[in-house]
């Protein structure tokens, strides 16, 4: 593989999207590439907008990824998604979650929350929404929403094996949540 | 359970820059560090202190004290550490500059953790001027692995030429992770103290000869910079060479990766033969730096060659692979399928169950507003609040306030109150607070105790009783410093208690001297209930009024169709009723019986 595979991952403070790209690039490492991954901490969190850029291949230089090269954009809000979409690259996936949290611009009337699945669909935007809250509620854990989409994203990202995915998922889980994790992941991946 | 980092002696490790960097200073020996948490450094010293006992570790009040301690260590012949962020150097300068002349005994090595783009500061200052100022050498580490090995480097270049040596980095490199190559911690002995008055007492007879010596060694250094491994040039095309460092060396590679480059791992002193020897072998000369014009600028006046560099990108913000590509390539970009689609902005909010949230609704319903300061609490500029007017730095609340005072009279600004952090308060504000009993000043200062330095991600500080690893250590009595200042009227809220809180300003707006509010109540990280009790919205009590939502809250929402509050039950803190109390009709209810 020359190519390297970038991979954006985004949504709001505490989703939990620190914690899916460490299993990303636990993930890739184990599959034998160089990986870097970069992200920012401070100010940004307290529930504004998150971000975390995932690249591995055979050799990574930037940190970041570069605006059209994306392979890959996660969102595990809605609104979050469309912040990324001109990152994607012009085969790049973008892989989304129905879950809607309004700004405080929003709630406090400053601005209108977008109708994201109209803007998609008027742009033409390859996207895959996932019903990520039904999902993890039938999982009984709200918390592996992450992994949901880890294992959707993992049908566009060949170069790791599940056994890779899953020796991740466990490094990274505590022990107890990690068959919930694992059928979170097979449910991502099987849609 | 995950072994303790020092128990791990070779391999590899996928880390951050900052874990590389504490990674750098256990396997080098160091045997103290003292510091004050500042983002994007803050990373430094919490992985000290949670994988490397061996290092004796600790949080100063602020950065100046933390320099000053290591310095001495340094004396005593320890390998030492501080770590801060760039505006940290500020409040560190004093020492920070004639440390320069006095030099290293044990190696002294100061991590500043710049921040281009402004993701969590205020300013953008690039370090590299500091530290030539101050004539130390400064070294630029460009991914985890390099922030490993020039940590190492740094220490023996601090003790070998008797410097302290500014390791400078930026929240790229701080925050982005990547796979290190690890060794074994070689133990260094303490060297000592040796009574040596010529060397450590810079009176101006001593000083001037302590400048020569620095003046000596920073030549000796740019010698020695010629063959160094921090330095090289990666010859390929040359019709253009690219002189770089820190993280813009790794976007040059990305989207150049046939020119030919001169990487600089140190930025001062700059190793001018080498240099000379690059740009003579290429055609023309670009420079792609972060920040400030340091290189271009030095290296132009210093070789008088021509060369392109800030014009073609800017001095503002952080570089990124599309900038870098426009600006080598005459604007050229990776073609793009989508535009930038216009969203609403998603930024920082007080986090549901934040102790500020009491007291900044409070000032915003007096229509009351506060001179600010650095913390999560500068939040309260944002609305619904809008009730925090200036920031300038750590601090500065009280100064300002004072100073405003002094200017347009109390009785013009009746409701304008300091609004600062008990840490902050610690690190800078107690001399305002001083200034403020000395010079006569009447105005009222809120102190915001949190109990935890919050902002930075949940640090001890000298008020919460613990230290940097956890363990009890004496907790600093707010009231009792405060009175001992002078202070007469000193009174400790709750601020999540509204009335109180609303009582408190009103009555301390009214009165002609001094006084001090501390709201008292911990933050949100600090515990965690045992128990999960949200608030219950009743909708047919609900009047519509969204007196709720005006709290800024980020677990309340507004359902625009059926017109009422929605509560995340996800974001929903327990141990909070602010929005119980501000119903005016009783629609909100929680039982917070049992829940600690």
């Amino acid at each position: 593989m020359s190519k390297v595979k970038n991979i954006i991952i985004c949504g709001t403070g505490g989703q939990g999207i620190l914690m899916a790209s460490e299993v990303l690039c636990s993930a890739a490492w184990r599959s034998g590439f160089d990986v870097k991954k970069s992200e920012v901490h401070g100010m940004a969190q307290r529930g504004g907008s998150v971000s975390s850029h995932v690249r591995f291949g055979d050799k990574v230089n930037s940190v970041l990824v570069e605006k059209g090269a994306a392979d890959v954009v996660l969102a595990l809000e809605k609104m979050e998604a469309l912040r990324w979409v001109e990152f994607l690259s012009p085969e790049g996936k973008l892989i989304t979650c129905d879950l809607q949290i309004e700004p405080m611009t929003v709630n406090t009337g400053s601005a209108v929350y977008p109708d994201v699945e109209k803007i998609i669909e008027d742009l033409a935007i390859p996207n895959l929404m996932i019903p990520v809250m039904d999902i993890a509620k039938e999982l009984g854990n709200l918390r592996v929403m992450n992994i949901i989409l880890l294992g959707a994203a993992s049908k566009h990202l060949p170069e790791i094996s599940e056994k890779n995915w899953f020796e991740a998922i466990e490094e990274r889980v505590p022990p107890k949540a990690y068959q919930v994790n694992l059928e979170a992941f097979r449910r991502g991946k099987a849609l | 359970m995950r072994k303790k980092l020092n128990e791990v002696d070779s391999g590899k490790l996928f880390l951050s820059g900052n874990e590389a960097i504490a990674r750098g200073a256990w396997e080098h020996g160091v045997h103290f560090s003292s510091s004050y948490p500042g983002t994007p450094s803050t990373e430094i010293m919490e992985t000290i202190g949670k994988e490397y006992p061996e290092i004796d570790a600790q949080w100063a009040p602020n950065e100046k004290v933390g320099m000053e301690v290591v310095a001495g260590a340094s004396f005593g012949g320890a390998r030492v550490l501080t770590t801060m962020k760039h505006v940290g150097l500020n409040v560190a300068a004093d020492p920070f500059f004639t440390l320069s002349y006095i030099g290293a005994t044990g190696g002294i090595v100061i991590v500043s953790a710049d921040d281009p783009g402004v993701h969590s500061s205020q300013n953008e200052q690039d370090n590299r001027l500091m530290g030539r100022a101050a004539k130390v050498v400064i070294l630029e580490p460009s991914d985890s692995q390099e922030a490993k090995d020039f940590t190492g480097i740094a220490y023996e270049i601090s003790e070998m030429f008797d410097t302290p040596v500014l390791l400078r980095v930026t929240t790229r490199i701080c925050h982005s992770k990547s796979i290190v190559e690890v060794g074994p911690r070689v133990e260094v002995p303490v060297k000592g103290y040796e009574k040596d008055i010529a060397k450590r007492v810079p009176i101006p007879a001593n000083a001037r000869k302590m400048h020569s010596r620095v003046v000596a060694r920073l030549a000796a250094l740019e010698e020695w910079g010629y063959d160094s491994p921090l330095n090289r040039i990666e010859m390929a095309d040359k019709s253009v060479g690219i002189i770089t460092s820190g993280i813009s060396y790794q976007y040059v590679k990305e989207v150049h990766p046939e020119a030919s480059v001169l990487k600089l791992g140190m930025t001062n002193p700059l190793p001018w033969r080498l240099i000379k020897e690059f740009t003579d072998q290429v055609d023309s000369v670009m420079f792609v730096e972060e920040g400030e014009p340091y290189l271009e600028e030095r290296i132009r006046a210093h070789l008088l060659i021509d060369g392109k560099g800030s014009e073609m990108m800017s001095v503002e913000g952080e570089l990124n692979p599309e900038l870098v590509r426009s600006g080598i390539s005459n604007g050229a970009s990776l073609p793009l399928t989508f535009d930038a689609i216009p969203l609403p902005g998603r930024p920082p909010t007080l986090c549901a169950g934040c102790p500020h949230r009491g007291a900044f609704h409070t000032l915003s319903k007096l229509k009351a507003s506060s001179t600010g300061d650095i913390g999560c609490y500068t939040l309260g500029l944002m609305p619904p609040y809008n009730a925090l007017e200036t920031v300038v730095c750590m601090g500065a609340a009280i100064g300002v306030l004072a100073g405003i005072e002094k200017a347009v009279g109390r009785e013009k600004m009746p409701k304008l109150v300091s609004a600062i952090g008990e840490s902050t308060f610690v690190h800078s504000g107690i001399t305002g607070l001083i200034d403020m009993v000395y010079n006569g000043n009447t105005g009222t200062v809120m102190i915001m105790d949190n109990s935890l330095t919050a902002m930075t991600g949940g640090q001890e500080n000298p008020t919460t009783g613990k230290n940097l690893r956890g363990e009890p250590a004496p907790a600093l009595d707010l009231v009792k410093l405060v009175s001992a200042c002078g202070v007469n009227h000193i009174r400790v809220v709750d601020p999540h208690d509204l009335p109180e809180m609303k009582r408190a300003f009103v009555e301390e707006f009214e009165r002609e001297e001094l006084s001090v509010i501390i709201t008292k109540r911990p933050c949100i990280m600090q515990y965690k209930p045992k128990r999960k009790t949200i608030a219950v919205h009743d909708p047919e009590k609900c009047v519509h009024c969204k007196l709720c939502v005006k709290l800024g809250c980020p677990a309340i929402s507004w359902d625009s169709e059926k017109k009422v509050p929605v509560i995340s039950e996800i974001l929903c803190w327990p141990n909070c009723n602010l929005c119980v109390q501000v119903c005016p009709v009783d629609a909100l209810s929680k039982d917070l019986e049992g829940v600690v």
